[in-house]
C-alpha cells in the first residue's frame, strides 16, 4: 500500500537530490538539469497533495457542495509548472549559450563577478 | 455684531504686509528700483492703520461675552486629543488690540522718518509687520498651544529686531541673550502646557460627571473652557473629582514663561541689553507690547491662577521684588534707554504684583496706560539721541531750549510714569497701591513696602533723566564729526550732533502719544465713581474686564504723591548742579557700585553660572563622557568590524553555489527549528 507519506518522501528526496546537484555540479547545463529534477520533486508533491487532500474537508464542508474541478486544481497547477519549466529552460539555455560565447567556458566556479 | 472675518483681518493684514515685503519687494522689486523701499513702510503703515480702525471699532462695539461661541477649527486630532485654533474675542482682547495696533501704528510712523537712511529699511518694516501680526495672533488666540506658537513667534521677531544692526557685536550678543533667557522661561511655559495636557483626561471626566455651564464639548487646552472650569473649581473640588493642587504646576509653569517675557526677576537681565535695537523697536516691543505679553498671559488665564494660592503668592512677591529691584538699578544708569528699560521692568513688576494680589483688571489698566507713556518716553529718547548723537546722559543737557516739543512730551510721559495727579499713570498706579494696602499677612506687608519704595525710586530716576537730559548746559561734543558720519547709514543713528528739533514725522507720534498719556486714566477714573461726575460711565474699563472694581483710595494716593515729591526733591538737589554729573564712578560709594553693576547679576549669570558652573564643571564631565564612553563605543564598533572582517570577507567569494548552500542550510535550519525543536 502506497500512502500519502510515501509520495511526500519521494517528492522530498527528489527535491533534495536536485538541490544537491545545483550546489555541487560545476557545469551550468548539469545545474540546469538539477533544477529540472527539483521541479519534478515539486510536481510529485503537488499531484499527490491534490489527490489525497480534499480542500472541502479542510474547510469543514460537505463533499457534495464542492465543485469537482476545485479538487483538481493541484493537478492543473502541476501542468502549469511543467509548462513554465519548459519556457524557463529555453530561456536559461539561451543564457548559457551567451555565457559560453563570451567566456568559452560553462564552468560555474569561473563565474565570480558577484564578488565585485 | 462683530463678524469673524474682520477679527481675523486684524491679524492677517500685518501678516500679509510682512509676506508682501519679504517675498516680493525685497527679493524682486528693491534690487531694480531702490526707491521701492519707501513702499515697504507705506504697506506696513497702511495695513496697521486698517487693523487699528478695526480694533477701535471692536473696542466700541464689544459686548460682554457674546463672541465665545465663534467657530473653532480643528488643527490636529489624535484620538481623544484635539488641538483647535480659533479667535477668542472678549474685553481683555479688545484692550490689548488697541494697545498693540495703536502703539504699533504710531511707532511705524516714527520709524518711517527715523530709519529713512538705513540700508535695511525694508527689512526693518517686514520684521515690524511680522512682530505686530504675531502679537495680534497671541492676543487673539483661543487655544493655549496656539498662543504658545505666537508667543515664540513674538520672541523670534524680538530677536531679529534687537539684532537688527547685527554687524555690531553688542547688538548680536544682546539679541542672543534676549532669545536664550526668554527661552528659559518658555521651557516653563511648555512644561505648564504639557502638564495641563497630561491632566486633560481628569478634567474631561470631571466635566462629564458634574457638567459645566455654557460648554458643550470640553477641551482642556481651550482657554474659554479652561477658564470656565477654573471658575467653577470649588464645585469640582467638593465633588472630589480634582485635587486642590491640580493647577499649581500649570500656573507656576505658565508664570515662568510670563516672567521670561515680561522680564521679571530673575529673568530680567535681557531687557536692558535689548536696548541695542533701534529705538522705535524698544518703544514698541520692549516697552509697550511684547513685554506686556507675560502680564496678558496671566490675566488671560487668571481663573486658573486664582485656584492656586501658592502661585498667586509667588506672582505677587516676584512682581513686588522686581518693581523695587529694577527701579533701584534705574537710579544709577547713565544710558537714557537703559534707565527707561529698568523703569519698564519695574512697571511690569507693578502689573505682575497686581495680578498676584488678585486684580487682573487693575494690572491690565496699568498695562494700558503704561504702554502709552512708556512708548512716548522711548520715542522721546530716540528723538533726543537724534539730536545729541548719543544715548549717554552725561553728554546731554540743556536740550529743552532746542527741542521744546520733545521736552514737553517727554515731561508729560515722565510725570505720568511718576504718577502725578491727574495723569494716566497716577490712576492706574493708585489702584494697584490701594489694592496692595488692603492685603493682609506677611505677603501683603512685603508687597506694600516694595510697591511704595518703588514709587520713591521711580520719582528719583525719572527726575534725574529729565535734569540730565534737558536742563543745565549741553555737555556733549559740538558739531558733527566727519569720520563718524561717513558710516552713519551703516551704524546706529546716534552719531551726529545737530542740536535741533526732530522732523515732523518723529514729533507727531510724540504729540499723539502724549494725549493718552494724560487722559487714558480717565477711562477708569475713580473720581467718577467717588464724586459721581458721570462724564464717562464709572469704571468703564473695569467693566470691560469683568468687575474687580477698586475704589479710589485717598490714603494710597496721598502716600504715593508724598513719596513721589520726596523722590523728585531729592533727585533735584543731587543733580541740579552739573558738577555732580561729571563725577567719576569710582568716587561713588559701595551702594552705587553695586547698583551700577546691576547687582552683579550679569556677572553671576555669565561668569559664575555659564562659564564657571556650566562650561567648567558640567561640560567637563559631559566632555569626559562623550570622549571616553560615547566615542569609546564608536571606536569599539569600528575596531570590532576591522578585526572580524578578514574572516568574514572569505564568505563573499562570488560563487553562486556557496551562497545557494548557505540559503539551503538556512532554510533547513529554520524548518528544523520550527518543526523539530518547536520554537
Amino acid at each position: 500500500m502506497i500512502t500519502f507519506e510515501h509520495y511526500l518522501i519521494l517528492s522530498g528526496a527528489v527535491f533534495a537530490l536536485g538541490i544537491y546537484g545545483v550546489l555541487t555540479r560545476r557545469n551550468l547545463v548539469a545545474i540546469f538539469m538539477s533544477i529540472e529534477i527539483m521541479f519534478n520533486g515539486i510536481n510529485i508533491a503537488l499531484v499527490s497533495i491534490s489527490n489525497f487532500i480534499n480542500p472541502a474537508l479542510l474547510r469543514m464542508q460537505s463533499v457534495e457542495t464542492v465543485m469537482p474541478d476545485v479538487a483538481l486544481s493541484g493537478q492543473i497547477f502541476a501542468l502549469f509548472v511543467i509548462t513554465v519549466a519548459a519556457a524557463e529552460v529555453a530561456l536559461g539555455l539561451g543564457i548559457v549559450m551567451m555565457i559560453y560565447r563570451r567566456r568559452q567556458s560553462v564552468d560555474a566556479t569561473d563565474l565570480v563577478s558577484l564578488k565585485h | 455684531m462683530i463678524s469673524q472675518i474682520l477679527a481675523w483681518a486684524i491679524f492677517f493684514l500685518p501678516l500679509s504686509a510682512f509676506l508682501i515685503i519679504s517675498l516680493v519687494i525685497r527679493p524682486f522689486v528693491e534690487p531694480r528700483f531702490p526707491s521701492a523701499r519707501k513702499a515697504s513702510g507705506a504697506i506696513t503703515i497702511s495695513a496697521l492703520l486698517i487693523s487699528f480702525v478695526l480694533s477701535v471699532w471692536i473696542m466700541t462695539t464689544i459686548e460682554d461675552s457674546s463672541y465665545l461661541d465663534w467657530d473653532v477649527f480643528s488643527w490636529i486630532t489624535l484620538g481623544s486629543f484635539n488641538l483647535t485654533i480659533g479667535i477668542l474675542l472678549d474685553p481683555l482682547t479688545s484692550v490689548m488690540l488697541i494697545v498693540v495696533t495703536g502703539v504699533s501704528l504710531l511707532v511705524q510712523l516714527y520709524s518711517y522718518e527715523y530709519m529713512k537712511d538705513d540700508q535695511g529699511f525694508s527689512r526693518y518694516f517686514s520684521f515690524m509687520a511680522l512682530f505686530t501680526s504675531a502679537m495680534l495672533g497671541l492676543v487673539l488666540a483661543r487655544n493655549i498651544v496656539q498662543m504658545f506658537v505666537f508667543w515664540e513667534l513674538v520672541g523670534l521677531s524680538s530677536y531679529l529686531l534687537i539684532g537688527f544692526w547685527f554687524f555690531k557685536p553688542s547688538a548680536a550678543a544682546a539679541a542672543k541673550k534676549a532669545f536664550l533667557i526668554t527661552r528659559l522661561g518658555d521651557v516653563g511655559f511648555l512644561i505648564g502646557i504639557l502638564y495641563l495636557a497630561s491632566q486633560g483626561d481628569t478634567l474631561v471626566q470631571a466635566v462629564a460627571a458634574e457638567g459645566l455651564e455654557g460648554v458643550k464639548k470640553f477641551n482642556p487646552l481651550d482657554i474659554v473652557h479652561l477658564n470656565a472650569f477654573a471658575g467653577e473649581f470649588p464645585k469640582f473640588l467638593a465633588a472630589g473629582l480634582v485635587t486642590q493642587g491640580i493647577f499649581t504646576w500649570v500656573a507656576l509653569g505658565l508664570f515662568a514663561g510670563a516672567a521670561g517675557k515680561s522680564a521679571q526677576f530673575p529673568l530680567h537681565t535681557w531687557l536692558p541689553d535689548a536696548m541695542e535695537g533701534p529705538t522705535p523697536v524698544s518703544a514698541l516691543i520692549h516697552a509697550a507690547t511684547m513685554v506686556a505679553a507675560g502680564v496678558f498671559l496671566v490675566a488671560r488665564l487668571f481663573p486658573v491662577f486664582e485656584t492656586s494660592v501658592l502661585s498667586m503668592n509667588v506672582i505677587a512677591l516676584v512682581g513686588a521684588f522686581t518693581a523695587v529691584f529694577a527701579a533701584s538699578m534705574g537710579m544709577v544708569m547713565n544710558d537714557i534707554k537703559r534707565v527707561l528699560a529698568y523703569s519698564t521692568v519695574s512697571q511690569l513688576g507693578y502689573m505682575v504684583l497686581a495680578l498676584g494680589i488678585g486684580v487682573p483688571a487693575v494690572a491690565m489698566f496699568h498695562l494700558f496706560t503704561h504702554a502709552f507713556f512708556k512708548a512716548l518716553l522711548f520715542l522721546g529718547a530716540g528723538s533726543v539721541s537724534h539730536a545729541a548723537g548719543t544715548y549717554d546722559m552725561r553728554q546731554m543737557g540743556g536740550l529743552r531750549k532746542v527741542m521744546p516739543v520733545t521736552y514737553a512730551t517727554f515731561m508729560i510721559g515722565s510725570l505720568s510714569l511718576v504718577g502725578v495727579f491727574p495723569l494716566a499713570g497716577f490712576w492706574s498706579k493708585d489702584e494697584i497701591l490701594a489694592t496692595a494696602l488692603n492685603q493682609s499677612g506677611l505677603v501683603g506687608v512685603v508687597v506694600v513696602a516694595c510697591a511704595f519704595a518703588a514709587v520713591l525710586m521711580t520719582a528719583f530716576y525719572t527726575t534725574r533723566v529729565i535734569i540730565l537730559t534737558f536742563h543745565g548746559e549741553f555737555r556733549g561734543r559740538q558739531g558733527s564729526e566727519s569720520h563718524l558720519s561717513a558710516n552713519k547709514a551703516q551704524d546706529s543713528h546716534a552719531q551726529d550732533v545737530h542740536l535741533a528739533e526732530s522732523p515732523f514725522l518723529m514729533v507727531l507720534p510724540l504729540i499723539i502719544l502724549s494725549i493718552p498719556a494724560v487722559t487714558a486714566g480717565f477711562l477708569a477714573n475713580p473720581i467718577n465713581d467717588t464724586w459721581g461726575l458721570g462724564i464717562i460711565p464709572a469704571h468703564w474699563f473695569s467693566h470691560l474686564l469683568h468687575g474687580h472694581t477698586v475704589k479710589f483710595s485717598m490714603t494710597a494716593a496721598s502716600i504715593s504723591t508724598l513719596l513721589a515729591l520726596i523722590g523728585i526733591g531729592f533727585s533735584y538737589l543731587r543733580y541740579a548742579k552739573s558738577s555732580r554729573v561729571q563725577k567719576k564712578d569710582a568716587d561713588e560709594g559701595l551702594v552705587y557700585r553695586v547698583l551700577s553693576n546691576k547687582y552683579y547679576m550679569d556677572w553671576l549669570y555669565e561668569d559664575v553660572v555659564t562659564v564657571g558652573l556650566f562650561y567648567r564643571k558640567i561640560c567637563t564631565i559631559l566632555y569626559w563622557i562623550d570622549r571616553f564612553i560615547i566615542d569609546g563605543l564608536v571606536t569599539l564598533t569600528g575596531w570590532l568590524v576591522k578585526s572580524c572582517s578578514p574572516v568574514i570577507v572569505r564568505v563573499q567569494n562570488g560563487q553562486l553555489q556557496t551562497y545557494g548552500t548557505g540559503i539551503s542550510l538556512g532554510i533547513l535550519g529554520l524548518v528544523i527549528a520550527y518543526r523539530v525543536l518547536g520554537l
